[in-house]
């Protein structure tokens, strides 16, 4: 998916904070004795996709689709097979964040953060708050001693936690208050970005609400940029500006959030969105019902052809065949699908996701 | 009763009041209290903790505990059977405390001439704590002629648990022998950890070619049948190297098997912590290896590393008591469990000296402890677990 | 503290169609800092071939409750009062909360009259034998049938459950299925002796949106085919809007409000149904933009809040009264009862008129 060209002659304040290019990234199989390399997984082919500053920009896609990996590149985590990361420092200049090496993303690591999915694996149980909101503020030399205590102080306070925990442990806090925790720690530098892993996946309902406004509050505040990486359509729908879609490491289809939903043009979109459950029971059995038949593909074996089609029900032989390229068809609506043009796919609305009657009384 | 959306960020909070007061000390805990906390609860691991420290303890002041030097002998005394202690004695007023043991009668059976000893109450040897006995320098630095327990007069015959051939008090000789097999324990350990975490930790952080070299070796070494290898190379030592250093041969020849369980240990931890979010967190935050290493990935593997090693020391205290009955191992005058079971090691003394055993009842106390003591740590060192 | 209300009297539990009927059931775990009260009194009743859902958020006991059903509570946990009254096959009805947990009774109901399916089902399947050969067991343990019959019942099991290629994936370990299918598998298993109910503890919240979709249609439509009964546990309310007939929200071991779907949906009463079901992200919501969020968090178990245990995080709290007063099962409707105080005094249908700024100086005590 590359779209380089269309950023030419745009605006500094227009341009993308974020502009991935041909994102690859391939893990080694390893076996035998000698761990020689058998094979590769590929977690992500081909990505592509731009966050605007202040903008939320979301990953879709059942489990094993790569949104994890392709978020982990971006963090660089990992350090991607091939592919451009280009980011919009301040400082005027743009940078390929997939060239650094540890000692060059330094700087850049300040201003694109990460917050975990998981809640508790991601605070070092044996450290207190202090010190684990409070890591980067020290190892960056921004503050130390009781200047680090009034900032890690004043962190806890913005994310709705009380200045007085700061000696405590993360065993003391429950789930949806350690992802705060979470949060302080993504926003002790000022960051500009900020790859959210499942962020709200394994909290409860109320308090993955409360988490998602306080990001909502967090991005008017300090006009930061999401990358927003979940599997739950209706938390996507609500926080993101725009939504990519992935199915087995590629990027299937991206659009705006009310255009994806009001129109996909990918019929594995239309599958997922047929798949969420209606949070109605008056709209039971209406509107259609799209189930896929089979399994995720095997990213180190993909199918020859468009990676979807075995499951998808609209395949015909070019599917078999030839893999689709990513094509813009409508204005700022890309989508991997030969015959996009062609179907007439159902929307939320169509599918009957949304509520007739509704529940605000 | 429908409300703004909006809410206040003071509202918003997610605060229960019921966490301010009351338990406050749980959440301001580090991992070392959550640990104790978590281990004073295993019963038998507390109990079994408190007798390995005291066995310790033995071993550093065994001169002080030990009624007699290790080598004193008494011609005159052998093969006497355990003396029990008496605390009170009879006399024209009643009952008065008087704690002492009976001396005894030789009666030589006229045949076989086969010296048999009765006992013979009308002879009492008192018996004290504290009291003055051989001199001797504890640790070589201090001097002084206090034994915990003994004949409250010098010179006396009493001897709690018997002697053996050649007259030596075999309660003296347990407990030093306890100096040297819980030492050999932990000696060995220590070098085994020491390999085993330098080994391990290069095998865990670096891994490729260099991490397959090593856990190759790892199996090879752990391939090789033990004892065989271990009596092959203590026949090695040579006879005439004075007995410290045999010692320290030993120990390192156990060591040499030992640190592999370790390594793995080290290094399976490794993997698993670098993959771990905090670790990657921390990485992200800007943090460099070393110090990621040591302060998020050591103290992570510290607790588990201290129950392994625990439970480690069993394995050497048996493998230096194995070789040294075997006659391979640490030889006389050095005084271990293993050389002492080793006079045991005929059917006479079992049958007309069964109190020669009682190292050997040290040596299964003392694993057992360790046992126990390990078990409750390794259960304790994740108290994150829920 | 003593509840001040009439208790609700549940005269439908002599109804025939009535299949389970739990009674104020309270399950604690007696733990060496104290005890959790896991579940502590819930009622719920579940009328033959309908769906019940549990709902509620992570602590509020609803998996205990499954798991007091069924007899499988791990210790320290006990049922410490309450009845389970489940009404065999054979007609009779029987107290399972009396029964010996590993007496020969409860096993014979176990698999025979109820079975469960699990969250996670590589944890409740056995790695070491195949898929086919677990399922001709739980045939052969309670039905009278040949190997060879069973092995014929197993195969037409599988492919009931919608698993491709019966004959083969018969002997198929369960790690060698993906998820989906190891979920699909745990349902063959459970339904293998035909059970008259159903428990559901999460069957879906490990899998994917398209791979929840499909096991849900198949829990349904084997539910239309068998006319079994199922009790599905879930802490989500989309699924529950997709299969409940029937539905009871938890909150601290307790049942906070029941009632059928249609109007718990669309007339809930208790405030933590009505905020549960603003916080979700809809479709529409956004207008609003920000969700509606429930203030706090699940208070540890330790720290039951007095009286009405949702006070602390109730907009609606009304001092004096709501962190006094236990409230007590009311009905609201027929088939719609509610523990809350601000119906206390409204009789069946009839609502208290509360507006939110009122609510503190209302004097409710006297």
């Amino acid at each position: 998916m590359n779209r380089n060209t269309e950023l030419e002659g745009v605006p500094q304040d227009m341009r993308p904070l974020l502009d991935v290019r041909g994102l690859h990234m391939r893990f080694p199989i390893k076996r035998g004795i000698l761990r020689r390399t058998v094979g590769f997984v590929n977690a992500v082919t081909d990505v592509g996709f731009s966050i605007l500053p202040g903008g939320t920009l979301s990953l879709v896609g059942e489990s094993g689709c790569g949104k994890t990996t392709t978020g982990r590149c971006i963090a660089r985590v990992y350090k991607p097979s091939a592919g451009q990361i280009i980011y919009q420092a301040e400082a005027e200049q743009s940078i390929d964040l997939a060239e650094l090496d540890n000692r060059e993303l330094r700087p850049f690591r300040r201003e694109i953060r990460m917050i975990f999915q998981d809640p508790f694996s991601s605070l070092n149980p044996r450290l207190p708050i202090l010190q684990i909101i409070g890591e980067s503020l020290k190892v960056n030399r921004v503050a130390s001693g009781s200047e680090l205590e009034d900032r890690v102080a004043s962190l806890l306070r913005r994310v709705g936690l009380r200045p007085e925990y700061i000696r405590r442990y993360p065993h003391a806090f429950s789930g949806g208050e350690r992802q705060r925790i979470g949060i302080a720690r993504a926003l002790a530098l000022n960051p500009r970005l900020i790859v959210a892993d499942e962020a709200v996946s394994a909290l409860d309902v109320s308090v993955q609400a409360q988490i998602l406004n306080l990001l909502q509050d967090l991005q008017e505040e300090f006009n930061l940029a999401y990358l927003f990486i979940a599997h739950d359509l209706s938390v996507v729908e609500h926080i993101s500006h725009r939504v990519a879609v992935m199915y087995v490491g590629k990027i299937v289809e991206l659009a705006d959030t009310e255009t994806l939903f009001a129109n996909p043009l990918h019929p594995y979109t239309e599958a997922l969105l047929s798949a969420v459950p209606k949070p109605d029971p008056r709209l039971r059995n209406r509107g259609v019902r799209i189930r896929l038949e089979g399994e995720v593909a095997d990213p180190s074996n993909p199918p020859d052809g468009c990676y979807f089609h075995p499951r998808c029900p609209y395949a015909q032989e070019r599917c078999r065949q030839e893999e689709p390229a990513v094509r813009e068809i409508d204005e700022k609506h890309w989508v991997a699908c030969h015959f996009a043009e062609e179907l007439e796919l159902r929307g939320f609305e169509a599918i009957g996701a949304t509520l007739g009657a509704t529940l605000e009384r | 009763m429908t409300r703004a959306p909006a809410q206040s960020q003071a509202e918003n909070s997610a605060l229960p009041a019921a966490e301010i007061g009351g338990e406050t000390r749980i959440v301001v805990a580090n991992q070392w209290q959550l640990i104790w906390w978590k281990f004073r609860k295993h019963r038998l691991a507390m109990a079994a903790g408190v007798f390995t420290i005291l066995l310790y303890a033995v071993a550093v002041f065994a001169e002080f505990f030990a009624p007699y030097s290790a080598g004193a002998y008494s011609a005159a005394h052998t093969f006497i059977p355990p003396q029990s202690i008496q605390l009170l004695q009879r006399t024209e007023n009643g009952w008065r405390f008087y704690p002492h043991v009976y001396g005894f009668k030789v009666q030589v059976d006229p045949e076989s001439y086969k010296r048999t000893y009765v006992l013979d109450e009308a002879i009492t040897y008192p018996v004290g704590l504290f009291v003055r006995g051989e001199s001797y320098k504890l640790w070589g630095l201090f001097a002084t002629d206090r034994h915990l327990v003994g004949a409250a007069q010098f010179g006396d015959p009493v001897y709690l648990l018997g002697t053996d051939r050649l007259g030596r008090d075999v309660l003296s000789r347990t407990i030093y022998g306890t100096r040297v097999s819980m030492s050999v324990g932990l000696v060995g350990v220590g070098l085994s950890l020491l390999l085993g975490i330098i080994l391990g930790g290069i095998s865990g952080f670096y891994g490729g070619m260099i991490d397959n070299l090593i856990q190759r070796s790892i199996e090879i070494l752990r391939s090789l049948p033990t004892i065989p290898l271990w009596m092959g190379l203590s026949a090695a030592i040579p006879l005439t190297w004075p007995p410290v250093r045999v010692y320290f041969a030993i120990t390192v020849l156990l060591s040499l098997i030992g640190w592999t369980a370790l390594a793995r240990e080290v290094r399976g931890r490794f993997l698993s912590l670098k993959t771990e979010d905090f670790v990657i967190a921390a990485r992200l935050d800007g943090v460099r290896e070393l110090p990621i290493i040591l302060r998020h990935m050591a103290p992570s593997m510290t607790s588990h590393i201290i129950a392994s090693v625990t439970l480690a020391i069993p394995g050497m205290i048996l493998a230096e008591t194995a070789l040294s009955f075997l006659g391979i191992g640490l030889r006389p005058p050095v005084v271990s469990w293993g050389v002492l079971l080793q006079e045991a090691q005929n059917v006479r003394s079992i049958a007309t000296a069964p109190w020669l055993l009682f190292p050997g009842l040290a040596v299964v106390s003392s694993v057992l402890a360790l046992n126990f003591l390990g078990d409750g740590l390794r259960d304790a060192a994740d108290p994150y677990q829920t | 503290m003593q509840p001040i209300h009439t208790r609700l009297d549940d005269n439908d539990a002599q109804d025939d169609e009535v299949l389970l009927d739990v009674k104020d059931v309270k399950t604690h775990f007696f733990t060496d800092e104290g005890v959790v009260k896991a579940v502590d009194g819930v009622n719920l009743s579940l009328k033959r071939g309908q769906t019940l859902c549990v709902v509620g958020e992570s602590g509020c006991g609803k998996s205990v409750t499954a798991r007091s059903i069924l007899r499988i509570v791990p210790p320290p946990g006990e049922i410490v009062s309450g009845a389970i009254n489940f009404r065999q096959r054979d007609g009779g009805t029987i107290d399972l909360a009396t029964l010996n947990p590993k007496g020969r009774e409860i096993r014979r109901i176990r698999g025979g009259e109820i079975s469960m399916i699990f969250q996670e089902p590589m944890s409740s399947l056995s790695p070491v034998h195949t898929i086919g050969s677990q399922i001709i067991e739980a045939i052969q343990l309670h039905l009278p049938v040949s190997k060879g019959e069973a092995r014929k019942q197993a195969v037409s099991m599988l492919d009931l459950v919608g698993i491709p290629r019966p004959g083969e994936q018969l002997d198929a370990y369960s790690f060698e299925l993906s998820g989906g299918m190891r979920q699909r598998a745990m349902i063959a298993i459970a339904l293998a002796c035909e059970p008259q109910l159903l428990i559901a503890d999460e069957p879906t919240t490990a899998l994917d949106v398209t791979t929840q979709a499909n096991i849900l249609d198949l829990i349904r439509d084997l539910q239309q085919a068998s006319g079994m009964s199922v009790l599905f546990i879930t802490h989500d309310l989309g699924v529950v809007a997709e299969i409940a007939d029937e539905v009871v929200v938890m909150y601290l071991g307790r049942d906070v409000e029941s009632g059928d779907v249609d109007s718990i949906f669309h007339d809930p009463k208790h405030p933590y149904t009505r905020a549960l079901l603003q916080s979700i992200p809809r479709y529409d919501s956004r207008q609003s933009r920000k969700l509606y969020s429930i203030k706090g968090t699940v208070p540890h178990p330790f720290d039951r809040p007095s009286g009405c245990p949702f006070h602390p995080r109730c907009d609606d709290f009304i001092a004096g009264t709501c962190n006094t007063i236990d409230p007590a099962r009311q009905l609201i409707s027929p088939g719609h009862s509610v523990r809350c105080l601000l119906y206390a005094d409204a009789n069946a249908g009839e609502q208290v008129p509360v507006n939110s700024a009122g609510t503190q100086d209302m004097d409710m005590s006297n």
